[in-house]
């Protein structure tokens, strides 16, 4: 226990005295969650569109006033063709357009249900068009919806359609706010670079200097190199989560909807899991770079796996496979259903026991990796 | 029973055969000094003993104990001082001493007079980060820390490679001191001269032991007399000595060469005669006493 503490001891007296670790520990998550939050928005905003009005009738206006007057949208270019439109869209200056053909407000007064609009939508950001598109749809729902009832002569009272209106309610996140949904999951990412790579390249750099194998000649035991090497990284990452917290409470606002016990319980679990995959990455390498390269390859298809920035639902069924082993993307499900849902222990059983079983999983392939003679 | 007890040890990396059935016997408190180049398999014989590193063949005990069965007794009973500085650079003298001393469940207080020698020297510096100290300084410090758990054996791979002569000097005063105290000191050196200062050597040469005993021993085997010869222009007197009498060795030994004729009715007169003839200028030629290096190479040539 003694041989322990001095083993803690030591790795904070030289977290402290590293002249560039003290920056990497407090600025940068705080700078990192300032910045990737508003950078991770998905938010749509002001999209340029671009309009073939072959129409020119007081109702084909109104419809592209409907949309320049959204706030999703704004008129670039009024365009005499469809391939002038066409070539803004190829060039980036639109972002979408718009053709209302010849007789579109003849077939829409008439009645007739025909009346139709064209929509080519610049489809490179798959996401950001899916956005464009499902705004538009409700932009000219409305504009039909209001032409339908502002027609009264034409369409009898009898025939007139039964509309319905979908009125849509976003539970957790009522303003559909991406900055509340994604702070958790930023948070999820600071606890992880602490765990994985800086755990990983600390034990690294003992070999590299020579270190470790003073240390190996000594009767320290395996486990206690360990659980000394672990110990100190699992109290910054946690330290790390408070913070980040802090601060997405004060800049951000997040809703703490759960309670934060639940939250550091999972770290606490989940910490292990990274800090193990550190030094079992360590004990893969020889030296920091090898260590950086292999965290990060690691690291970056965890990340992009987890759905911290875009759903995984629809990933095929191997990578779903592959993601039940992506500690990851559960802590960034708990994180997110605690702080935004308010979720019980009860809800999250699946998650926590998850981390807990990968926990036990890697803690293992560490211990037995970790040699002391070659 | 022996201190150290190496039967037959056996160690390769991929092709090359690092060690080639090293057998070595030291007695306790004995100070050893293991001499041989660079790549002689030095490193490796250590890093067995010490258990870092797992022979492919053969065994080794320490204090009785096989390093390999019955490692962890090893490691309580063991210093061990790595070739490369290996303790904490960016913690002070006093917090590595400190730390060493934990880890191996002791203080330096209960140690303290088997390091009081080293500890004075050390002691202005101890606020000092390990990695600011001096070449010296910083070996005087890998030894406190290896002495710290008062071990039965001393392993030192090259603790004075990069060091300046008079702390050099110093640094085996210190160990010829723990020799009172019972502890057994393996040393290994590239310095040919430092070997003067073991109370026994194994010339090791390309993983084979070439010879063990007393330097002096070593230096009274030397079967020939060995000539110093100092004549100019070097490079042709070092010719000139090749192609003079049977099978000679001849090899450079700073400014003058060391001669040595396999027969024994070769003279002193006979080697300046042979040299004036051939048109050098020859300023001495002496019978001299081999030193450690002399028998080493004396010894390569056997090999």
């Amino acid at each position: 226990m003694r041989t322990i503490l001095f083993l803690i001891q030591k790795e904070f007296l030289q977290i402290r005295r590293n002249k560039s670790m003290l920056p990497i520990i407090f600025v940068l998550p705080i700078v990192q969650l300032l910045i990737l939050v508003q950078a991770a928005t998905f938010d749509l905003k002001d999209v340029h569109f671009a309009i073939v009005d072959q129409d020119r009738t007081p109702t084909s206006e109104a419809l592209i006033r409907d949309f320049s007057s959204s706030p999703y949208f704004k008129t670039s270019a009024y365009c005499m063709s469809v391939e002038e439109a066409t070539s803004k869209l190829y060039d980036g200056t639109a972002g979408m357009a718009m053709v209302i053909p010849k007789g579109f407000s003849r077939s829409l007064v008439e009645g007739r249900g025909d009346a139709s609009v064209q929509l080519l939508v610049d489809a490179v950001n798959g996401t950001n068009a899916g956005l464009i598109q499902a705004y538009s749809t409700r932009i000219i729902g409305r504009f039909s919806l209001h032409q339908a009832t502002s027609n009264p002569v034409v369409i009898p009272e009898a025939f007139k359609p039964v509309t319905l209106t979908v009125e849509t309610r976003h539970w957790y996140n009522p303003e559909l706010n991406f900055k509340t949904f994604m702070v958790p999951g930023i948070l999820v990412l600071l606890v992880t670079i602490i765990g994985f790579m800086i755990s990983g390249m600390n034990v690294v750099r003992e070999k590299e200097i020579g270190t470790i194998e003073q240390l190996n000649v000594t009767p320290v035991k395996k486990y206690q190199f360990i659980i000394g090497k672990m110990i100190p990284f699992w109290i910054i990452g946690l330290f790390e989560l408070s913070l980040g917290l802090l601060v997405g409470k004060l800049v951000f606002d997040i809703p703490m909807e759960g309670s934060l016990w639940l939250i550091f319980l999972s770290a606490a679990v989940y910490l292990i899991v990274v800090l193990s995959m550190g030094l079992l990455v360590s004990t893969m390498s020889d030296n920091q770079q090898q260590s950086m390269f292999i965290s990060f390859f690691i690291m970056m298809i965890f990340i992009l796996m987890s759905g911290l920035f875009t759903s995984v639902d629809n990933i095929p069924d191997w990578a779903k496979v592959i993601n039940t082993f992506n500690p990851v993307a559960y802590f960034i499900r708990i994180m997110r259903m605690v702080l935004l849902k308010g979720s019980e222990f009860m809800d999250i059983t699946h998650e926590l026991l998850s981390i807990l079983g990968l926990a036990v999983l890697m803690a293992s392939l560490a211990v037995w990796r970790y040699k002391k003679t070659t | 029973m022996a201190a150290i007890d190496i039967q037959n040890i056996v160690k390769t990396y991929g092709e090359k055969k690092a060690l080639n059935g090293v057998s070595l016997s030291i007695e306790k408190g004995e100070l050893f000094g293991l001499i041989g180049p660079d790549g002689a398999g030095k490193t490796s014989l250590m890093r067995i003993l010490v258990t870092l590193l797992l022979a492919d063949s053969g065994t080794a005990a320490m204090s009785g104990h096989d390093v390999v069965t019955d490692y962890k007794t090893i490691r309580n009973i063991t210093g061990y001082m790595p070739g490369r500085f290996s303790l904490y650079q960016d913690l002070t003298v006093e917090e590595n001493l400190n730390f060493f001393a934990t880890i191996f469940g002791t203080t330096i207080k209960e140690n303290y007079s088997l390091i009081r020698d080293i500890y004075v020297q050390l002691e202005p510096f101890k606020d000092r980060r390990a990695g600011k100290l001096s070449g010296g300084m910083k070996q005087k410090l890998a030894l406190c820390c290896a002495l710290i758990h008062r071990p039965e054996i001393l392993i030192l791979d090259e603790p004075t490679t990069g060091v300046d002569a008079v702390s050099r000097r110093e640094f085996w005063e210190l160990l010829k001191s723990y020799k009172n105290e019972g502890i057994t000191t393996f040393v290994s050196t590239p310095y040919m001269d430092e070997a003067g200062l073991c109370e026994r050597i194994a010339l090791i040469q390309d993983g084979h032991i070439m010879d063990t005993d007393s330097p002096d021993e070593i230096i009274r085997r030397f079967p020939l007399p060995l000539y110093t010869v100092k004549a100019s222009p070097m490079t042709e007197v070092l010719h000139a000595l090749r192609s003079f009498g049977q099978a000679p060795q001849v090899w450079i030994f700073g400014q003058e060469i060391h001669f040595v004729a396999s027969e024994h009715d070769i003279s002193e007169d006979k080697i300046r005669q042979y040299l004036t003839d051939k048109n050098l200028k020859v300023d001495k030629v002496e019978i001299i006493t081999p030193g450690i290096e002399d028998c080493f190479l004396w010894n390569m040539r056997k090999s």
